[in-house]
C-alpha cells in the first residue's frame, strides 16, 4: 500500500517535470529577455498600470527587437540606481536601459554598450523665473536634487558656493517642492528635468533653463561576461541612422526639448 | 576574484572620501535630539492614559494607536512635503545660510520624537503596572493629590520598572533614524545610499563599515540598558 502511493507520488512528479520541460521548449522562461529600467521617471521609463512609457523604454524594445525577441519575450523589472550593477552581476536583469551613465568605477564591474544618448546637467524652475540662468546664478538659492547623484554638489563645488543643498530620494520629491515655491530650481540631466516639466501636472508651470553643464552619457549596462555588447551597439547606430531615434526623443521628452545637438546623436563606443 | 589584501585599501580609501565619522555624527544626534523628545512627549501621553480623566485616557489611547500604527516613512516625509512644504511650518531661520540643513533635522526629529513617543508612552504604562496598587493607596492615604503622588510616588518606580522597554526603544529609535535619509538628512544611511552609487566596486565593503557602525552605538546601549534595569530594579 505505502509502496504504490510512493510510486504513484514519483510518477505524478515525473510527469511534472517533463510538462514544465515541454512548456519551456515552446518559448518560455529562455527565451525572455529581463531589461531593466525605471519605473519613476516620465519621459525615460515610467510605468503607468502594466504599461511602460519613455525614451529609455523605447530604446530597450529597439534593441530587443533587433536581438530578435517578439514583444511579448520582454519582461520589465525596475532597476533602482544603488540596485543596477548588483542586478546586473546576479543575472536578474540581462541589459539595463535606466540613464545609467558611462563611468570608469562603473566599469570595474559591469560593461556598457552604447552610449545611446548624451545628456547634460541642466536646471529647471518655475515657468515665471528668469534671474536663474546657469549654475552660476544659484548663490543663495535653494537647489533640489536626489541623494546618491552628484549633481547637485557639483554645482555647490565648481558654480555656486552660496547654494543651499535639499536631497530627497525621489525626483517626485523635488518636484513638489518646486511647484510649492520651497526650492527655487532642480537640478539633474537635462533629459530627465524634460520629462517632468512635459508630465501633464506640471506643462506650463515648469521649465528647462537649457544651459546644460556636464556631459553624460548614458550607456546600456551589460553583463562583464557578456556575448552580446557588439549586437547592441550596432542596434543602436540602425536606430539612429533609421531616424526612429530621433522620432523616440521628440515623442518622450516634449516638443520643446532639444538635446545638446554637438554631441547627440552619440556614435556607440567600441566594445571592451 | 577580490582579496582581503586587494579590498582593503579600497575600503580605506572610502573613508577620505567620504565624511563616514559625519555621517554617523548626526545618527547620534538624531537619536539623542529624538530620545529627548520622544521622553517628554511620551511622559505626557503616559500620565494621560493612567489618569482618572476618562477624555485624557481616550486622547491618548488614540493617539498611541494611531500613531504607532503609521509607517514611520510616512510620517517623516508627511513632516517635510506637508508641515513645510504645504502648510509652511518653519523650524529654523528662513534667512540662515544654513536653513535647509537645519529644517530638515529639525524636522526629521519632529517626526521621529512624534513616532517614538507611541512607544514610549507604552513602555512607561508597563512601569506603572510594576507599582503595587497599595503604593497607590498609601499616597492618597497620606492626603497627595494626584499630581504629588503621581510625581513623587508613582513615576521614579515606573521609570526604574520600565528601563528594560525603553533600552528596546532607544535601540529602535537609533536605527529607525536612518528614515530621515528620505527627507535628505545627511545621516549614516544617506551617505552609505551615495557611496554605493558611486562606488559599486567596494559594494560589501561599505555594507560592512555600516553595519558596523551601527553595532558600535547600539551595543554599548543595550549593556547599559541590562545594567542599569538590575541595578536600579525596584527590589520588592
Amino acid at each position: 500500500m505505502r509502496r504504490s502511493t510512493l510510486t504513484a507520488i514519483a510518477l505524478a512528479s515525473v510527469a511534472a517535470v517533463g510538462l514544465t520541460a515541454c512548456s519551456s521548449e515552446e518559448g518560455g522562461d529562455d527565451e525572455k529577455v529581463t531589461i531593466g529600467i525605471k519605473f519613476d521617471q516620465p519621459g525615460l521609463g515610467l510605468k503607468s498600470g502594466d504599461s511602460y512609457s519613455g525614451f529609455d523604454v523605447d530604446v530597450a524594445r529597439y534593441v530587443a527587437a533587433e536581438l530578435g525577441y517578439e514583444e511579448d519575450q520582454i519582461e520589465f523589472k525596475e532597476s533602482p540606481s544603488p540596485q543596477r550593477e548588483t542586478l546586473l552581476q546576479s543575472g536578474q536583469v540581462d541589459m539595463i536601459f535606466a540613464t545609467y551613465s558611462i563611468t570608469d568605477s562603473r566599469k570595474e564591474t559591469v560593461a556598457f554598450a552604447g552610449p545611446y544618448f548624451v545628456a547634460g546637467q541642466d536646471l529647471l524652475v518655475a515657468e515665471d523665473n528668469t534671474d536663474i540662468t546657469g549654475p552660476e546664478a544659484l548663490d543663495g538659492k535653494k537647489l533640489c536634487s536626489v541623494q546618491g547623484s552628484t549633481s547637485a554638489q557639483r554645482v555647490k563645488d565648481e558654480y555656486s558656493a552660496g547654494v543651499q543643498l535639499q536631497e530627497f530620494d525621489t525626483y517626485s520629491k523635488c518636484i513638489e517642492q518646486l511647484a510649492a515655491g520651497t526650492i527655487d530650481a532642480v537640478t539633474t540631466d537635462d533629459i530627465i528635468l524634460a520629462g517632468f516639466a512635459a508630465q501633464e501636472a506640471n506643462a506650463g508651470k515648469l521649465k528647462v533653463v537649457g544651459n546644460p553643464f556636464s556631459e553624460e552619457n548614458y550607456g546600456v549596462g551589460l553583463p562583464q561576461d557578456n556575448e552580446i555588447c557588439e549586437d547592441v551597439n550596432a542596434a543602436i547606430s540602425k536606430m539612429i541612422e533609421s531616424g526612429e531615434w530621433e522620432t523616440a526623443l521628440a515623442r518622450n521628452a516634449g516638443e520643446t526639448y532639444t538635446p545638446n545637438a554637438d554631441l547627440n546623436p552619440p556614435t556607440p563606443a567600441a566594445c571592451a | 576574484m577580490i582579496t582581503l589584501s586587494g579590498a582593503l585599501p579600497q575600503v580605506t580609501s572610502l573613508f577620505s572620501e567620504y565624511d563616514i565619522f559625519g555621517a554617523f555624527q548626526m545618527t547620534l544626534v538624531l537619536a539623542g535630539a529624538t530620545l529627548v523628545g520622544s521622553l517628554l512627549i511620551g511622559t505626557v501621553l503616559a500620565i494621560m492614559r493612567v489618569s482618572p480623566i476618562a477624555s485624557l485616557q481616550a486622547g491618548g489611547a488614540i493617539y498611541v494607536n494611531v500613531v504607532r500604527n503609521t509607517p514611520l516613512t510616512l510620517i517623516v516625509v508627511a513632516c517635510s512635503l506637508g508641515l513645510y512644504t504645504q502648510l509652511g511650518v518653519v523650524l529654523a531661520d528662513r534667512d540662515s545660510g544654513t536653513f535647509i540643513v537645519d529644517n530638515n533635522v529639525r524636522l526629521a526629529v519632529l517626526g521621529l520624537s512624534l513616532y517614538h513617543a507611541s512607544f514610549v508612552c507604552e513602555a512607561l504604562r508597563s512601569g506603572v503596572n510594576t507599582v503595587p496598587l497599595g503604593q497607590a493607596e498609601a499616597a492618597r492615604s497620606i492626603g497627595l493629590t494626584f499630581r504629588q503622588s503621581l510625581s513623587i510616588v508613582i513615576l521614579p518606580q515606573a521609570f526604574r520598572g520600565a528601563i528594560a522597554p525603553l533600552g528596546n526603544v532607544v535601540i529602535a529609535l537609533t536605527k529607525n533614524t536612518t528614515v530621515a535619509a528620505t527627507i535628505g538628512v545627511a545621516e549614516a544611511s544617506y551617505v552609505m545610499k551615495e557611496m554605493i552609487e558611486n562606488r559599486p566596486d567596494v559594494l560589501f565593503g561599505i555594507f560592512a563599515i555600516f553595519a558596523l557602525g551601527f553595532i558600535l552605538i547600539v551595543l554599548p546601549v543595550g549593556l547599559v540598558v541590562t545594567w542599569a534595569s538590575r541595578r536600579l530594579a525596584v527590589t520588592r
